[in-house]
């Protein structure tokens, strides 16, 4: 690999890691929020331990998308500087009004809500971690933003005397049609990440604690709710796409030729090039209606796309890779598909109920407990939400290669020019190691904590003794 | 608005160094000050709930260099690649260390925190001090703003030279004795009297480090910084801890002012050519991206300021070392 594809190699990996534990915390802030509102209105035990509990899960989640999101924020100019000077006009007052607006807020009041439970007033320490979930928001969606502009560009014009890109409105930067499908869209994602991890460890814990019963339902919940948000938005997202990005619709489906109804395979075994695939499962017309919304509308193919971009942008492949594309689109719905049955089988199954429903066979019957399968394979949860997650931005950011801001300016250019080889090859392994380390150590602390009994035994060993200062 | 923003740019800086650097002291000194792991937990948790906001101002000031100095940004950032990568993966390390090691009660679980802690602290500070000293120094920057040359050896070479060994070497004496009067300021009993003697011996060593750095260079503010920190290792004997404290961070500050405002105008010096240096002009974003940040930063700054202080304001307690038996 050269340094173009080591560089890019290693955004991916940094990018894809640090977005298993973002959605994570946007979701459990949301949560933790949720139990503390719950318990101060019904000053139910229970949802003060759920509370702690999840704050606790917040608080190591948080602090592993920290450090990696710092990564994120430095990405720019160590392997991309060229991309840093030609854009640094739109990306870094975005950048930092993210910082400024949402990050601060979510660090600070972060730490006042999980060290304030003594020092604050009951309703002020409740604000503070409604506060937090609203910096998480806020934060999700500025980049989300930025990330918008390069499937997108919007608000912007060239500089003719040096070349560089000039951001011409913020507002419209904001309300980038891109924008406003995806952010849905993700934090639907996030929602059933989050509510994955919490719904596996409340099956996984039930026995030890009723309270565990209630926070496996509410991850259920927050994870079918978030599916039903995913799917509707991401319906929306894809009429979007087919219409700022055809090529990534197209490349979606491996559809070389324009085609009016154009079908949609569920399953192909084959090539995926020029050729029909060797076998497949395709749902008529579901395509076009997926793309414009209509059964019988009209679809772009790749070959009729790819000419088009050489008239316009001159010689040079459009194309992005049709399988990965092809792909991973399949994996994210179906995977996110059978998360959201898992979560509706779930809560089907707690459903506190005597009634029996005639003709379904037993395992389908409602209220018979969590079956022993489920409490094996719990993990599946968390995992497929964030594979769902992680086969979406796959999806997302390699279906716009060649591009880095589509139409604008191609990946190869984004590159820092003075970049070596075996730097990027040192930074690839250290990132690859320390990051893995830390995986290694957040899974150990996050079983280690769901281990710990709800009730407080005696004194907190987190909570400092007060002594007065002077 | 450039110099507005440079301004802007350096007080962000000024302010992430002189605040993570009390908590980078806090990390590695606490195998040092702490005799057991009790004494480590209490003084870790001088810092608990600061050193996320604290490090916010990181993400604050290479926001505020990428929004307002693009092309500074990435030379920066393109040409120390490696010490950069350095960094994150250590403070990705040290960040962790601290946010676990208090979720667990096994001991050897937190002796491992303690010592990545430290390890992680101790390797950031000396990095930070080097690439700071490499600023000073200037970088072998092309007409392009980039750095060429071969393998490790591109964006690791600078980090050689003199400057950076003496940059590192002054970053660490700031920070363990932030670090100190800090501890000194925030705790009770032995931690507290064995951070005091940590601030008094080694402000001794700060003062003639700084004091030999102003007459070889013959830069004022660095004599300045020698008298200061000299005044700080008095208040410490005095357990004047607050005054200690304020007069060490000002002259941590004084540093980083001089670091950023040693060539005049000139943000990034070019050792091949002073026409491919960067200056403030040359590197800042246009008007309208200027304009812009402005706009949020008058209206999202003070706000941040408000409840960073008020963060402060509610942890402003002292954390006791002693066990508490009861």
């Amino acid at each position: 690999m050269d340094v173009l594809d080591l560089t890019r190699l290693q955004f991916a990996v940094v990018t894809i890691y640090h977005y298993l534990f973002v959605p994570v915390s946007i979701c459990l802030s949301a949560t933790a929020a949720g139990f503390h509102l719950a318990w101060l209105r019904t000053a139910r035990e229970k949802y003060l331990h759920l509370t702690k509990f999840t704050g606790k899960l917040l608080i190591v989640t948080f602090a592993v998308g920290v450090v990696t999101g710092l990564v994120q924020e430095f990405q720019f100019g160590l392997g991309w500087s060229a991309f840093a000077r030609f854009y640094g006009d739109v990306f870094g007052p975005t950048l930092a009004i993210e910082g400024m607006l949402a990050f601060f807020l979510e660090a600070t009041f972060l730490a006042l809500w999980y060290f304030g439970w003594d020092r604050l007033p009951r309703r002020l320490h409740a604000a503070t971690i409604v506060v937090v979930a609203v910096g998480t928001l806020l934060s999700a969606y500025i980049i989300l933003a930025a990330n918008s502009f390069m499937q997108n560009p919007v608000a912007y014009e060239l500089d003719p005397s040096t070349g560089r890109a000039v951001l011409t409105s913020f507002t419209e930067l904001m309300t980038n049609e891109v924008v406003l499908a995806a952010f849905p869209h993700t934090m639907g994602g996030a929602a059933m990440a989050g509510g994955g991890l919490l719904m596996a460890i409340g099956i996984w814990r039930t026995a030890a604690d009723a309270a565990f019963r209630t926070l496996a339902r509410v991850g259920a919940w927050t994870m079918l709710i978030g599916g039903a948000v995913t799917a509707i938005s991401g319906d929306h997202l894809g009429k979007v796409m087919t219409a700022v990005q055809p090529m990534k619709m197209a490349a979606a489906e491996a559809l070389y030729e324009t085609a009016t109804a154009a079908p949609f395979s569920l399953f192909a075994i084959g090539e995926l090039g020029h050729d029909r695939p060797f076998f497949s499962i395709e749902v008529p017309g579901l395509l076009s209606f997926l793309g414009t919304g209509s059964f019988s509308g009209t679809v772009q193919g790749i070959d009729d796309l790819q000419a088009a971009y050489v008239a316009q942008y001159g010689p040079g492949s459009y194309v992005p890779m049709i399988p990965v594309a092809f792909w991973t689109f399949r994996l994210m719905i179906g995977v996110g598909v059978l998360a959201m049955a898992l979560a509706a089988y779930h809560l089907w199954s707690t459903w506190e109920t005597s009634r029996r429903i005639p003709l379904l066979p037993t395992f389908l019957q409602p209220g018979r407990g969590t079956p022993g399968w489920l409490r094996r394979f719990v993990l599946l949860a968390p995992a497929l939400p964030a594979a769902a997650n992680t086969f979406g931005w796959i999806f997302t950011e390699t279906a716009r290669q060649p591009w880095l801001a589509f139409g604008i300016s191609k990946v190869a250019d984004g590159v820092s020019p003075g970049l070596t080889r075996a730097e990027v090859i040192a930074s690839l392994a250290g990132f690859t190691l320390i990051y893995g380390l830390l995986a290694i150590a957040w899974y150990r602390l996050v079983v280690h904590l769901s281990r710990q009994p709800l009730t407080p035994v005696a004194s907190e060993q987190e909570e400092p003794e007060p002594v007065p200062a002077y | 608005m450039i110099t507005f923003w440079f301004a802007v740019l350096v007080v962000a800086w000024v302010l992430y160094f002189v605040l993570e650097g009390f908590d980078f002291g806090v990390g590695f000194l606490s195998p040092a000050l702490g005799r057991d792991e009790h004494e480590r937990g209490a003084i870790i948790r001088t810092v608990g709930p600061f050193w996320d906001g604290n490090e916010v101002w990181l993400v604050a000031a290479v926001g505020v260099t990428f929004a307002a100095f693009p092309a500074w940004y990435a030379a920066l950032m393109s040409a120390l690649y490696l010490p950069m990568v350095a960094i994150l993966l250590l403070l990705a390390v040290r960040g962790v260390a601290l946010e676990f090691r208090g979720k667990h009660d096994s001991p050897s679980w937190r002796r491992r925190c303690d010592l990545l802690l430290a390890a992680s602290s101790c390797g950031i500070v000396l990095l930070w001090g080097a690439v700071l000293g490499v600023l000073v120094d200037g970088l072998a920057l092309g007409s392009d703003g980039e750095v060429t040359g071969t393998g490790l050896s591109r964006s690791l070479g600078p980090l050689l030279s003199p400057a950076a060994g003496l940059g590192a070497l002054a970053a660490l004496l700031a920070a363990v004795l932030l670090g100190a009067t800090f501890l000194a300021l925030r705790t009770t009993g032995p931690v507290r009297r064995r951070a005091r003697d940590v601030a008094r011996h080694t402000s001794t060593a700060g003062a003639v480090t700084l004091l030999l750095i102003g007459i070889g260079t013959g830069n004022r503010l660095a004599l300045a910084a020698a008298a200061i920190v000299f005044v700080a290792g008095l208040q410490a004997r005095r357990s004047r801890e607050g005054t200690a404290f304020t007069a060490v961070a000002v002259a941590v500050a004084g540093a980083v002012v001089t670091v950023f405002t040693a060539h005049g105008s000139v943000v990034l010096r070019s050792t091949l050519d002073p026409a491919w240096s960067l200056t403030r002009a040359s590197a800042a974003a246009g008007p309208a991206a200027l304009r812009l940040i402005t706009i949020a930063g008058v209206l999202i700054l003070p706000g941040v300021l408000v409840y960073q202080a008020w963060s402060y304001w509610v942890f402003r307690r002292r954390v006791a070392s002693e066990r508490v038996t009861s």
